[in-house]
């Protein structure tokens, strides 16, 4: 599996208030949800946005709130991976539940710049920022957490047992 | 290697003698709780997993409170959609208007979140009840689905850091100010996936709303959980109000910590957050300068009794200063009505404050107290992030009640100590 598109860069500590506003919360329509989708940070983010781009961010990607709203709208927006530092606990675990690829490096993180073009292969967690040539090792996802994965979700892996 | 108390009340909950760091299990979770914002999703993943009961209808809470009374016809939908799956699955933990609260202030309070639990909840400040000695953490939507089908959650271990408190709080300096200095010493993502375990002589000086304070924002320093050891304080409290019998668990002496941070309670002082993060901290005494234009005190982080207290022993026989508008709300029904016997909200009235019913409204920016451009709050909420209260260009300062009513008294942030 591969994904590759430009890249939205942002900041360390981007917090789910930020990727969807808590104003928005009256809805679960992921459509609706993803039209705000960073809008308090970055206004043009969902007009510029393709199918297939990636963000990246720093530390703590996700902190804040326990809203699945956040991943949700992030995938809907269009956005096929998240590369992060390092991710805040709850937004890591929502995403592997919805079926959005994140992953961990921060030398990627560092080294990657926003328009960048991007391509990841989720199999071997190789990055390649295909702009400046420079490839990243991201970290594995643990064998529980790809089997999640493989399986297509948190509750397609529960029926499965 | 021993276990800290974190990893103990794991291992019981997966059937091992013994876990350690970095360790994937699979647990059984004595209680799942959800609110109006983040049961309709999980009801709609369980549901689309085609489940048709949850695995226990007394294990399994839904509170409505972030958006209740409902402030729009969309939240209306929510609501409904919960009230409906409540009825239909015979969910005995339904709170709804009339009875609810704020989640994490409301469940500690009824004596359904107990010692020794293992519980998830779909809210990042489900944290608090490591107050009451339980293992307990924020999840997603999906996770609750899982939850509330399965009775089951997977963690990943975690390690720990010990927080040694030392001496004793000297009032008004309350838990909100012991969580904030901590947060500004280790920053938001200093216990990232990590357990805060709070112990050392100073434990005793903390009250139970103290302490449910500083486990409600471990989350803000990006913790899994924060964690408190069951002494006479926290056994009194679950005397007669805990609805099931609950275990002690206590961290091995050599359990293991990645580091030790040592706290001097004697020596904390009021404490506020600037904008636009929780570990932007310095003394209430230095934001003299920085003019209010509200100030909102409730919150799961600080709506409980004590804090209304807090509030009350400040503003009583006083009058907020011209031009701020004071918003406080207690934070369950039982808070409210105590408010009202004490004699507490008719001081809150007489000195220009409104007092209403209980909501997380206004803390992530929802209704009840929206912000307008440029406009500055000092709140005894959890979060200061870009746009929390409302317009992108307004100001959220965290503060402990005493901070928050004193601020609100001088139309500036203001030590509680100088009014």
């Amino acid at each position: 599996m591969e994904a590759r598109g430009s890249v939205f860069k942002y900041g360390d500590n981007i917090d789910t208030d930020v990727i969807i506003p808590a104003r928005y919360l009256n809805t679960q329509n992921a459509r609706e949800l993803a039209d705000h989708c960073m809008e308090d940070i970055d206004k043009t983010f969902i007009t510029r946005v393709q199918a297939g781009d990636i963000m990246v961010g720093g530390e703590n990607f996700g902190c804040g709130s326990s809203r699945e709203h956040a991943p949700l709208a992030i995938k809907t927006a269009g956005i096929a991976c998240v590369i992060a530092a390092s991710f805040a606990r709850i937004f890591y675990r929502n995403a592997i539940n919805i079926g959005l690829p994140i992953l961990e490096c921060p030398a990627a993180s560092r080294a990657i710049r926003e328009g960048d073009t991007v391509s990841v292969n989720f199999d071997t967690g190789v990055i390649t920022d295909e702009t400046t040539g420079e490839t990243f090792q991201a970290e594995p996802f643990p064998p529980f957490i790809q089997k999640i994965i493989r399986s297509g979700g948190l509750m397609a892996s529960i029926q499965a047992q | 290697m021993g276990m800290t108390m974190t990893q103990k009340i794991l291992a019981a909950h997966c059937g091992q003698e013994h876990v350690k760091a970095g360790q994937l299990i699979e647990a059984n979770l004595d209680i799942v709780l959800g609110n109006d914002i983040t049961t309709p999703v999980a009801i709609n993943e369980f549901e689309k997993a085609g489940f048709c009961d949850v695995f226990d209808k007394t294990r399994v809470n839904i509170v409505l409170d972030h958006f209740v009374p409902n402030k729009d016809i969309k939240s209306a939908q929510q609501s409904k959609q919960c009230r409906e799956f409540a009825c239909r699955h015979g969910i005995v933990n339904f709170f709804d208007v009339g009875k609810m609260g704020v989640e994490h202030a409301l469940l500690p309070e009824q004596g359904i979140v107990t010692a020794g639990d293992c519980i998830i909840g779909a809210d990042s400040h489900t944290c608090t009840y490591g107050a009451v000695g339980a293992f307990s953490t924020g999840v997603g939507s999906t996770d609750m689905a899982a939850g509330m089908a399965t009775g089951k959650a997977w963690f990943k271990v975690p390690a720990a850091i010990r927080v040694e408190l030392t001496g004793a709080l000297q009032r008004p300096v309350s838990g909100k100010d012991v969580i904030l200095h901590l947060i500004g010493l280790i920053g938001v993502s200093g216990a990232l996936y990590k357990s805060l375990e709070f112990t050392g002589p100073g434990v005793q000086s903390l009250t139970m709303e103290d302490r449910l304070c500083i486990c409600n924002m471990a989350i803000e320093a990006g913790a899994k959980n924060g964690i408190f050891p069951v002494d006479e304080t926290c056994e009194a409290y679950l005397k007669g109000r805990s609805q099931r019998a609950w275990k002690k668990y206590e961290a091995d002496e050599d359990a293991e910590y990645e580091r030790t941070i040592t706290i001097d309670l004697d020596t904390l002082v009021p404490t506020v957050s600037w904008p636009h993060l929780p570990e932007n901290t310095r003394p209430a005494a230095e934001g003299k300068d920085i003019k209010i234009d509200q100030v909102v005190i409730g919150s799961c982080t600080n709506g409980r009794i004590e804090d209304m207290e807090a509030a009350y022993n400040i503003l009583k026989g006083r009058h907020i200063a011209d031009g701020v508008r004071g918003i406080i709300i207690p934070a369950t029904m039982e808070v409210y009505k105590t408010c009202i016997e004490r004699g507490y909200t008719t001081a809150f009235i007489d000195a220009g404050c409104i007092v209403s019913t209980p909501t997380c409204g206004p803390c992530l920016g929802g209704y009840m107290g929206i912000l307008a451009e440029g406009e500055r709050c000092v709140s005894t909420t959890n979060r200061n992030f870009v746009g929390r209260m409302g317009h992108v260009n307004s100001e959220v300062y965290l503060a402990s009640p005493a901070t928050a009513a004193a601020s609100a008294l001088t139309g500036h942030i203001t030590d509680p100590r100088e009014v």
